[in-house]
């Protein structure tokens, strides 16, 4: 039953608006002890009748009353009443709130919300009937909509945004007059629309209301299209009547479709291999069945010789072979049936969802890109370091990944000891390249400077430095991942749509890998010691001629290589887990980066991270159930590309070439 | 490498250390058969024999892994990836007559003889149950013919390697971005077959593969010394062989092109034909050892491709030392040895007072550390100091 909140709540409130002032002023003269007037207690036993035992007419006169007392508890009241959760005093004739726990029953005053404890015989419980549950319900809704605090509004269009129905329309435009904060009054408006192409009366308001759809990329408009447009399969040997969404091919899937014959009880059903293997098992007689030998019944041509004499003697149901199916397939028609009459509403709603879904396929391609960006600039991160170290110095350095765990470790730590997320992020992030900083020139001054000539030894000289490295980090951390927080300003989305959205994490892994980007090519084309960087890594013995130290300059080259991987090391860490492992994670695919982007370009790292982020994120998509084949299929492309482009991406040119 | 002005005529020779290592590897083999519980001593254990006879295919492993890196320069971080399709291979044929014979026995104590279609998908849904399939991949669609699965051992790692190592000899990818692009393979290949429709169980990998159809009869003692003989016999043959091919000329154009690349190519020679073929014979020899090495081992799954493997494999010939087929014997022996006695419990732990030193946490510290050092001091590994005291004898 709807309920008709207009006249029938008017008349009814003038109507009884004398007897209740009476009665309530009786009521305050006889009960001392209670609240003042007006309160909630006064007027339920003013109806004590009707709320004891309700009937669906009987109880909008209380709800009308309630109406008009307004005050915040009612809804409280009114919640709990449908929950079946009100008591009543037996003696006073009282209503609590109350929840009863074996003997002892724990008592609420709808008023004052006080609590206090009872034996439970002395209360019966109220047992409002299904309908008269709805008819509260409703009011309740109602009653939300214009309560004077916002919040419990927001909260009653929350749940009709969840669970919509054709009565809350009224209801919502009722109370959309009197709506006076925009930002709710605009999602009343919003839930009108919705609630009117669902469920409106005229279909030129529906269809109207559904056109208003076509841009709303949101969830909630495309389930709203969705179920105007749902449909259900139905099947005729006649011809198709209702509104046919379409009419399906049953050659597309015999057994499917033969099957929802046999639901429907249809046909007979098929006799699978494992019925007849059951069947043959049943009906042996004497070693044999149907005069086959059980000893023969090893293949399918045999068994299906002994059912057919077991069917022909009408012990077992006959077989249904395949002409049967194709036979049964064709008396019927299979159809596709709106559950919506309307086709004018239908084809609205069809033509909205196609342009819908064409936005959204737009938004879908941006979201992909964006993740892309965000992969490509982790990829970034983690290798730019290693462009500088292998890319400009020829280092192979297998620890590198191990410098990007010790950053994230550094960030830990600091976290251990300065609570506040914000100052801890700030001082890791500088202590963080210091520490690796310093593990890189030490490394370089002990191992790699007598390995320059013997770069493979290099390699599993470094190698052995990794797996030391990381067990260390699994003696001291433990094998468990330690979390590493973003401060609170960090935590959330950017939400542009419900489609496109990217957190802010990943937005400020870009800028930290935007800013190592134009902090590497400042130093390194902008300052002396890039230029004796270029210089020794060019001819170092021809720099060393011109008074460079070259030496040195390697040393503070593998420092600052070394030291970006800790600072990267302190973002990925907030982006994924800290583990011992994580390092050895990103170790093939940053070399791969360098290689690919082309070695000794900081542009070339740029666009190697860029192919190779976008590529893995391109292939997810294609076959989005799996990550490892997405992996697997980036690997494979990116050993074929080195192959046309041995180089890389930006190749170096003239005598750096050379080797 | 320069060699004496006059060469000795014979192959033996001119590698005496071919007889030393035969002779070597023949009287430890006798030593631990006489000693095994195959035959009644029960001085090693049967689990001590599987350790040794794998630690055997690692040995194989390790000589192949010497040929390609210390006689021929190419660093491959791939070459476990080999050995691991080996053991797949060998694994898919004793997985599935397995489970055949599990199955038949299952079925025939019915009444009606089960249809090949049955039996098929009754061995389907035991071998690929744990990955929510019962159908056999394509793949496997050779599983149960032992000779097939045999040949595959040989012709999968050695096709791709030969496709692989075309591909980047062709292309001129040398030094350490060969390495990279090595480990890249490997990498794809691991992550690959972790994938649950992989077809080849995912992370679950093959198992059971110390039952070997056959052979139920005969205990576990008995397999393992047939494995453990098989092995050194393998790695017998696999050293003389490639004993064979370092001392021909082939090998000496092999080490040259170590040496130089560009200056063997000016002399006319064909280097990456030479490359390919090391290559690809040290990817068989790989596979071959693989395939011996699942079966004691019982268990093969992703997680034994992944990189580092290969990369043990790498620091197992450097420690062993380089260029010396021997080195590489010794290299591998002593460290998976080591490393299992460390992981193990085996070595007592060190009481510091303040700290107690569990090698079980940190013999990875030390194998790493060893390796910087050996790297820096002894660039000729252990087959190095033997070196120098041959000389000075």
């Amino acid at each position: 039953m709807p309920w008709r909140s207009g006249r029938l709540f008017k008349t009814l409130t003038r109507k009884h608006k004398m007897i209740r002032v009476l009665l309530s002023l009786v009521w305050l003269v006889a009960s001392v002890g209670l609240a003042a007037a007006q309160d909630l207690q006064t007027v339920l036993q003013t109806h004590a009748e009707e709320v004891a035992s309700p009937s669906r007419n009987s109880v909008s006169i209380v709800l009308d009353d309630l109406a008009e007392l307004g005050s915040p508890q009612v809804s409280v009241f009114l919640e709990q009443w449908a929950e079946r959760n009100i008591w009543q005093n037996d003696e006073a004739g009282l209503f609590f709130i109350g929840s009863k726990d074996g003997d002892v029953i724990t008592l609420t005053d709808v008023d004052s919300g006080e609590a206090t404890t009872a034996p439970s015989d002395g209360y019966t419980q109220l047992r409002p009937n299904g309908g008269v549950r709805r008819v509260i319900g409703s009011a309740l809704v109602q009653f939300q909509l214009t309560d004077p605090d916002p919040d419990r509004r927001r909260s009653a269009l929350e749940s009709i945004g969840r669970r919509a129905d054709a009565s809350q329309l009224p209801l919502l435009e009722a109370s959309l007059e009197g709506e006076a904060e925009p930002a709710i009054r605009a999602r009343k408006v919003q839930l009108i629309n919705f609630l009117t192409a669902r469920f409106g009366a005229q279909t030129d308001d529906r269809v109207a209301a559904i056109e208003s759809l076509s841009a709303d990329t949101s969830v909630e408009a495309r389930a709203v299209l969705s179920q105007i447009l749902s449909t259900s399969t139905e099947r005729t040997d006649g011809e198709p009547s209702g509104n046919i969404a379409r009419v399906l091919d049953p050659s597309s899937d015999p057994a499917a479709f033969y099957a929802e014959l046999v639901e429907a009880d249809l046909a007979p059903p098929l006799v699978s291999p494992s019925d007849i293997r059951t069947a043959l098992e049943a009906n042996v007689v004497d070693g044999r069945v149907g005069d086959v030998p059980t000893a023969r019944l090893g293949s399918d041509a045999a068994r299906a010789e002994a059912y057919a004499a077991l069917a022909a003697d009408g012990r077992v149901p006959p077989l249904v072979s395949q002409s049967d199916v194709a036979q049964m397939l064709s008396r019927f028609t299979f159809y596709e049936k709106y559950d919506e009459a309307d086709p004018t509403v239908t084809d609205a709603a069809r033509a909205t969802m196609d342009a819908v879904e064409t936005r959204v396929g737009v938004a879908q391609t941006v979201d992909l890109a964006l993740d892309g960006l965000s992969l490509a600039s982790i990829y970034f991160l983690a290798a730019i370091g290693l462009a500088i170290t292998f890319g400009q110095m020829g280092v192979i350095n297998m620890a590198h990944g191990e410098f990007i765990m010790m950053g994230a470790y550094t960030g830990y730590v600091v976290q251990l000891f300065v609570p506040d997320y914000t100052i801890s992020l700030l001082i890791a992030l500088p202590l963080a390249f210091a520490v690796t900083f310093g593990a890189g020139v030490a490394m370089e001054r002990l191992v790699i400077r007598h390995l320059y000539h013997r770069p493979l030894e290099t390699l599993l000289a470094t190698f052995g430095i990794s797996i030391a490295l990381q067990q260390i980090a699994k003696n001291v951390f433990g094998t468990q991942a330690r979390p590493l927080t973003s401060p609170e300003w960090l935590g959330g989305a950017l939400v542009i749509s419900d489609v496109i959205q990217i957190s802010y994490i990943r937005i400020a892994i870009f800028v930290l890998a935007l800013v190592f980007l134009v902090l590497l090519l400042f130093i390194l084309k902008k300052t002396r010691l890039g230029l004796e960087v270029r210089a020794v890594t060019q001819n170092p013995g021809m720099a060393a001629s011109m008074g460079i130290n070259p030496d040195r300059i390697n040393m503070m080259t593998f420092g600052l290589g070394s030291g970006i991987a800790g600072v990267a090391g302190v973002g990925i860490g907030l982006y994924a887990q800290v583990t011992s492992e994580m390092g050895a994670n990103y170790i093939v695919q940053s070399f791969m980066t360098v290689v690919v982007g082309g070695v000794g370009s900081v542009f070339g790292t740029l666009a190697g991270a860029g192919l190779i982020g976008f590529l893995q994120k391109g292939i997810e998509w294609l076959n989005p159930s799996n990550t490892l084949a997405a992996q697997t299929y980036m690997i494979l492309f990116i050993i074929l590309f080195i192959q046309f482009r041995p180089k890389g991406i930006v190749a170096p040119k003239g005598r750096a070439a050379a080797d | 490498m320069s060699e004496t002005h006059m060469q000795p005529r014979t192959f033996i020779a001119r590698n005496p250390s071919v007889l030393y290592f035969l002779a070597a590897l023949g009287v430890f083999t006798a030593i631990v058969t006489v000693l095994s519980d195959a035959t009644g001593a029960g001085l090693i254990s049967t689990s001590f024999v599987k350790t040794l006879g794998k630690t055997l295919c690692l040995c194989l492993v390790a000589i192949a892994m010497d040929v390609v890196w210390g006689y021929c320069g190419i660093l491959s971080l791939g070459h476990f990836a080999f050995f691991g399709i080996g053991g797949y291979a060998i694994g898919m044929w004793l997985m599935y007559a397995r489970t055949e014979l599990i199955v038949a026995e299952s079925l025939a104590g019915q009444v009606i003889p089960p249809t090949p279609q049955e039996i098929s998908d009754a061995i389907g849904n035991q071998i690929f149950g744990v990955v929510g399939s019962s159908e056999f991949p394509t793949i496997w669609m050779f599983a149960d013919s032992l000779f097939v699965q045999l040949a595959l051992v040989v012709l999968v790692p050695g096709l791709l390697a030969l496709v692989f190592g075309w591909l980047a000899f062709r292309s001129r990818v040398t030094g350490v971005y060969l390495s990279i692009l090595t480990q890249a393979m490997t990498l794809a290949l691991a992550l690959y077959l972790f994938q649950n429709d992989s077809g080849l169980r995912g992370n679950n990998g093959l198992s059971g593969l110390q039952n070997i159809p056959g052979f139920e009869d005969s205990g576990q003692d008995a397999i393992s010394i047939a494995f453990f003989l098989a092995s050194a016999l393998a790695l017998a043959l696999g050293y003389v062989l490639f004993a064979w091919i370092t001392d021909s000329k082939l090998g000496n154009i092999i080490q040259a092109i170590r040496d130089d690349e560009s200056r063997v190519r000016f002399l006319g020679y064909h280097v990456e034909s030479y490359k390919l073929f090391v290559f690809t014979v040290t990817a068989i020899v790989a596979g071959i050892a693989g395939a011996l090495y699942y079966p004691q081992a019982g268990i093969i799954n992703p997680a034994e491709i992944a990189p580092i493997a290969s990369i043990y494999l790498a620091v197992w010939v450097a420690i062993g030392g380089r260029g010396r087929l021997y080195g590489a014997v010794i290299g591998a022996a002593l460290v998976s040895l080591l490393s299992s006695w460390f992981t193990g419990g085996g070595a007592p732990n060190i009481d510091l007072g303040f700290y107690v030193v569990q090698w079980v946490d940190w013999w990875l510290v030390l194998l790493g550390l060893t390796f910087v050092l050996v790297t820096l001091f002894a660039p000729k590994g252990i087959a190095g100091v033997f070196d120098r005291l041959v000389r000075k004898s």
